[in-house]
């Protein structure tokens, strides 16, 4: 930026200095082009270790399921259907709010999120708890049909996967909080980088969900 | 500067803050080594009083009937309570030390000095890794307060004896309710310790660190977390399902028809195999994840005293790499007799057996890093070539383990004590000594005495093996492990032997109060250390001991060489330091 | 220091290893037909193992030895050839020697627990228990009786759970606490678990087998010499586990069929 011309008045440009990138994200000097992002690195390792849980978790369904007699096959709430459509639909609001504020230039002026985009995000949360009512629900329809934690190993599974599920659901909702909170229009051109941290998580929480209602459908 | 609020870098305020609830990496890291040093202390005493009576059953050990009315009245231990000291000598010992010391605890000091960064990635997580850890343990360590004690079904839990509740014997009620609580904190404490060293290796390495150019500390500790990435993540629904089948009548593990206590038991279907392949699942790379740490230490300090470079670094990176992809595919050669289809015993054996490639060649990159050099025999090169010869030792004995055949006869006998315990209890404990002593100065700011460390070192050396090399003479003559007396006929006869390894143990035991004196009046009175006192060129040495609270004074260093350039000609003298501007590579 | 540690290490490698192979403690003389195998297999391992045992604890002792600091001003050297003798050292020799022992012993494994039972083979039926073995015979009918472990009885006995009233095959079962067997003919056991895991070990027997609840795992041998020997559970089972014993006794035929007459007459 060069200085000003004596005499002539520059009307400011930006309301604040550019401000280096936090140090979290050094610059390297490997070929890559952009900037490290933490945030999505941690994402990535725990889209792998949650996914490993619940792989294990599967294996187990798969070896209780074949070593003995005991199944006893029950059909699914429908309710569920009903809430993996919640699901897909709060990733559906998620990824629109992403892109739309990832598509403000970066580098220069204040960082101003539209008001659709913040309250795309709040659909989603609402969507998302949505959700997770929907699957207590679901447990108490199941309950009422008289089955347990307890009462098979099919319905022992069931429980487990969507409670295991739904907790991380609910610490996927803590995410989009926080990531909520820094969100506030602010003079700073620092773009928040949680948000694309927090969506890869979200995706991946109704991918896994997916995946749950599938072999649930067809095992239990 | 102006800059985003709430960051990390800015100087901690308050004593709690500072102290207690830092994000500070180091802090957390020693906070991990006091933890850990608090536990290895506890586990120590309970193989004291193991083997004391192991050695003299009958005999009362003073001061235990107070401490322990239940578990040994009058001072003598029934056999409950031997089963119990045992399960918790071993749980504490491989999750609260060896996973810990070397891995949670000198990680997180180290790791990001040595890439050159601020701190670790996710410092608020990390914090809260450390503290749920710290939970884990005091849930475990409640198991001797409540109820009828600890559990009794070893750190391998077997169901249905640990799944069934309290009536398969003492300790299995709460207590190995709450063994099942401590280890799922304890996963979770991992998976988040394991994020921040995955994120912060790959991420925040300063410019010029490239993964060719960092320390083989580094690459072990990164290496470490992405086995325990995946280990962890299968223990941790193992142990939900056992706590499930313990408290909510389920039968995951339990299979239907056990009478035990001369009661039915309500479970059926449940498969105790299942139990045991999630656990070993989990539990080979496991002992990995206790060693490979050392691996990284031994490689990383064994050419600072020798003064050159480690030989075949490459080879190195890619032998752990393999290792520890390999540690996934073996699991089952715990399993030979569990009653699976013995046709796996073959598959599982054929990998386990190729694992000792990779660990014979890092064995002789070290052995051939140290021909030709230029030796200071100070106490951390003292356990690095210690950690070598036990580590062979252990090493050997896996050989045997490793074959099917081998292994109907020596299976559930003391020769896998004497494996495991070289191997673990000796090896990774040495790694942990030599990156104390190594790394003492530089955490503390003062010098360890030498003297003390080498009385330390020569002690412990000769006395772990007149503690576990008998142990494989007792394997060999059939001698069962976890017994807690030998009343059978041919038992009787390897008691003097028991007894020897007995006294050498309280020995060996004793000469770790050496090592303990010395690091607490180390920390407390010490002689200031230098920067850099043992002339060694990695990105720790660059900054002050110990390192200001963002490690480098808001400098972050520019690294132009790799981590062992030792035994060349520079302004130095024989070492080029790897933030060192000076050019070209040393020999 | 270097040369104290090579002196110590180099006396720690010698007497280890002398103490291996003077057979101070060693395995029990082996009277099962499959047991030289594992023996041969056993000794193979020992003295290749042992070899690289001492070699290596030699190479770090010599080394130590001669390579210390001497501030004489001599340069550091590297190993000759570098990382490769290393790499080839290891996947060569190693690898050869897996090769041979992974070959050899599945044979020696498939053949004690994969192979089929001789069809001639006497067969018991064994149970452990918190802190007991039980063995059953099929008696006269050659047939045994159904379980039941909700009929398990201690006190009266009945540890199996059998039911003679309304079981016709489980009558002349006959069940002891000592497992009796006649030399030189293959037996077949069938093992199962009342409780918990456990195992059976008889290390002259050169056998050992887990039992699992909710499995009836086979296990079969032949004993080639009379004797009486312990026969150990190995598997934790609890606090009586280090006290959990049965015995073995390998009689001729003839004194077998007596000992099994007066055993069924005590039922």
């Amino acid at each position: 930026m060069s200085g000003p011309v004596p005499g002539v008045a520059f009307p400011p440009l930006r309301p604040s200095p550019p401000v280096p990138p936090p140090p979290s994200a050094m610059p390297r000097t490997t070929t890559q082009p952009s900037p490290p992002q933490p945030a999505r690195t941690g994402i990535w390792i725990a889209i792998g270790t949650i996914g490993m849980s619940f792989a294990a978790l599967t294996s187990a369904m798969v070896v209780r399921q074949s070593g003995a007699a005991d199944w006893r096959h029950f059909q699914l709430p429908s309710l569920l259907y009903v809430n993996t459509v919640v699901l897909l639909a709060s990733s559906g609001t998620l990824e629109w709010s992403r892109r739309r504020i990832a598509a403000i230039p970066g580098g220069t002026g204040s960082f101003v999120p539209p008001l659709q985009a913040l309250s795309g995000l709040y659909i989603t949360l609402a969507f998302g708890l949505l959700f997770v009512t929907g699957q207590v629900i679901a447990w108490r329809q199941l309950a009422a049909q008289g089955l347990f934690l307890a009462t098979a190993p099919s319905s022992a599974f069931f429980y487990v996967f969507t409670a295991l599920h739904g907790v991380h659901v609910v610490g996927g909702l803590g995410g989009l909080v926080y990531v909520l909170s820094r969100l506030r229009p602010t003079v700073s051109p620092v773009r928040p980088a949680p948000l694309g941290a927090a969506a890869l998580y979200w995706h991946f929480m109704a991918g896994l969900w997916l995946y749950l209602l599938v072999i649930l459908a067809t095992r239990v | 500067m102006t800059q985003t609020t709430a960051h990390h870098h800015a100087p901690p305020q308050g004593f709690l803050r500072t102290h207690v609830f830092s994000l500070d990496h180091k802090v957390i890291g020693k906070q991990y080594l006091d933890l850990a040093l608090v536990a290895v202390c506890t586990g120590m005493v309970l193989s004291w009083l193991m083997r004391f009576h192991l050695a003299w059953p009958e005999t009362p050990i003073p001061g235990l009937g107070r401490v322990s009315p239940t578990g040994a009245a009058g001072g003598v231990i029934t056999p409950e309570y031997y089963l119990a000291l045992m399960t918790m000598h071993g749980t504490i010992m491989v999750f609260f030390v060896l996973t810990t010391a070397p891995f949670a605890g000198f990680g997180n000091y180290f790791l990001p000095i040595q890439v050159g960064a601020e701190d670790m990635a996710f410092p608020r997580i990390n914090m809260t890794s450390f503290w749920v850890t710290l939970v884990a343990f005091l849930v475990l360590v409640a198991a001797f307060f409540v109820g009828d004690g600890p559990p009794l079904s070893g750190w391998t839990a077997y169901a249905p004896l640990s799944a069934v509740g309290k009536d398969a014997g003492p300790g299995q009620g709460v207590g190995q309710t709450l063994w099942a609580v401590s280890i799922t904190l304890f996963c979770v404490a991992q998976l988040l310790g394991a994020l921040n060293f995955i994120t912060t290796t790959l991420d925040l390495r300063t410019k010029g660190m490239s993964l060719a150019r960092m320390p083989y500390s580094t690459w072990a500790w990164f290496i470490t977390s992405v086995i325990g990435l995946i280990a962890f993540a299968v223990l941790m629904p193992a142990c939900i399902l056992l706590i499930l089948d313990r408290v909510a009548g389920t039968s995951f593990f339990i299979p239907s028809g056990l009478v035990i206590s001369d009661r039915l038991q309500p479970h059926s279907g449940g498969s105790p195999l299942l139990w045991q392949h999630l656990f070993w699942f989990f539990g080979h790379p496991e002992v990995y994840i206790a060693i490979l740490p050392g691996f990284g230490i031994v490689s990383h300090i064994l050419p600072v005293f020798a003064r050159k470079p480690l030989l075949g670094p490459r080879v190195l990176i890619a032998s752990l790499v393999a290792i520890a992809f390999l540690s996934y595919t073996v699991w089952g050669h715990h399993m030979f007799l569990s009653g699976m289809n013995p046709f796996s015993a073959t598959l599982f054996s054929v990998p386990t057996l190729i694992i000792t490639i990779p660990a014979t060649i890092v064995t002789l990159l070290w052995i051939g890093t140290i021909y030709g050099a230029r030796l200071r025999f100070t106490t951390p090169a003292l356990f690095c070539l210690g950690f070598v010869s036990v580590f062979v030792s252990g090493g050997i004995s896996g050989f045997f383990l490793a074959q099917p055949s081998i292994d109907t006869y020596l299976h559930g006998t003391y020769f896998v004590v004497g494996h495991f315990h070289f191997v673990m209890g000796v090896a990774a404990m040495f790694g942990i000594f030599a990156g104390t002593y190594f790394w003492a100065p530089k955490m503390f700011g003062r010098l360890m005495s030498e003297t003390l460390g080498k009385w330390h070192f020569w002690l412990t050396f000769i006395g772990v093996y007149c503690v576990f090399m008998p142990m494989h003479y007792l394997g060999l003559a059939g001698n069962v492990r976890r017994y807690s007396a030998f009343t059978d006929d041919y038992l009787k006869p390897m008691i003097p032997l028991h007894r020897f390894i007995t006294i050498a143990a309280l020995f060996t035991g004793a000469a770790q109060l050496i090592f303990l004196f010395n690091l607490v009046w180390t920390r407390l009175r010490g002689p200031k250390a230098p920067d850099n006192p043992w002339e060694a060129t990695t990105l720790e040495w660059s900054t002050t001991s110990p390192p200001p609270f963002d490690n480098f004074g808001g400098r972050p260093p520019v690294v132009h060489h790799g981590p062992d350039e030792y035994g060349g000609n520079s302004a130095a003298g024989d070492y080029v330091m790897q933030a060192s501007s000076e050019s070209g590579r040393v020999a | 220091m270097g040369k104290l540690f090579a002196v110590v290490v180099v006396l720690i490698t010698l007497v280890s290893a002398a103490i291996f192979a003077s057979h101070i403690w060693w395995l029990p003389v082996d009277i099962s037909a499959h047991g030289h195998a594992i023996d041969r297999q056993l000794t193979e391992t020992m003295a290749t193992s042992g070899a690289l045992f001492v070699l290596s604890q030699l190479a770090l002792a010599v080394f130590a030895w001669r390579y210390g600091d001497r501030k004489d001003g001599r340069k550091v050297t590297a190993f000759p050839g570098g990382v490769t003798p290393m790499v080839v050292l290891a996947v060569v020799l190693v690898g050869a020697e897996i090769l041979a022992l992974t070959f050899v012993g599945s044979k020696v494994w498939a053949g004690i627990y994969q192979a089929p039972p001789d069809p001639n083979s006497l067969q018991i039926d064994v149970q452990a228990e918190q802190f007991a073995f039980y063995f059953r015979y099929p008696g006269a009918d050659g047939r045994f009786g159904s379980v039941h472990p909700e009929r398990i009885d201690e006190a009266s006995g009945n540890f199996f759970g059998l039911d003679p009233a309304n079981d016709t095959t489980a009558r002349d079962d006959i069940v002891v606490p000592t497992l009796g067997i006649p030399v030189n003919r293959p037996v077949l056991l069938t093992l199962r678990a009342k409780d918990v895991n456990h195992a059976f070990y008889v290390p002259e027997l050169r056998i050992q087998q887990d039992f699992v609840p909710g499995l009836v795992i086979p296990l079969h041998f032949t004993a080639t010499d009379t004797g009486k020997h312990e026969i150990v559970c190995t598997q934790l089972c609890g606090l009586g586990h280090y006290n959990m014993r049965a015995y073995v006794e390998v009689m001729s035929q003839p004194q077998f069929d007596q000992w099994l007459k007066e055993r069924a007459a005590e039922q």
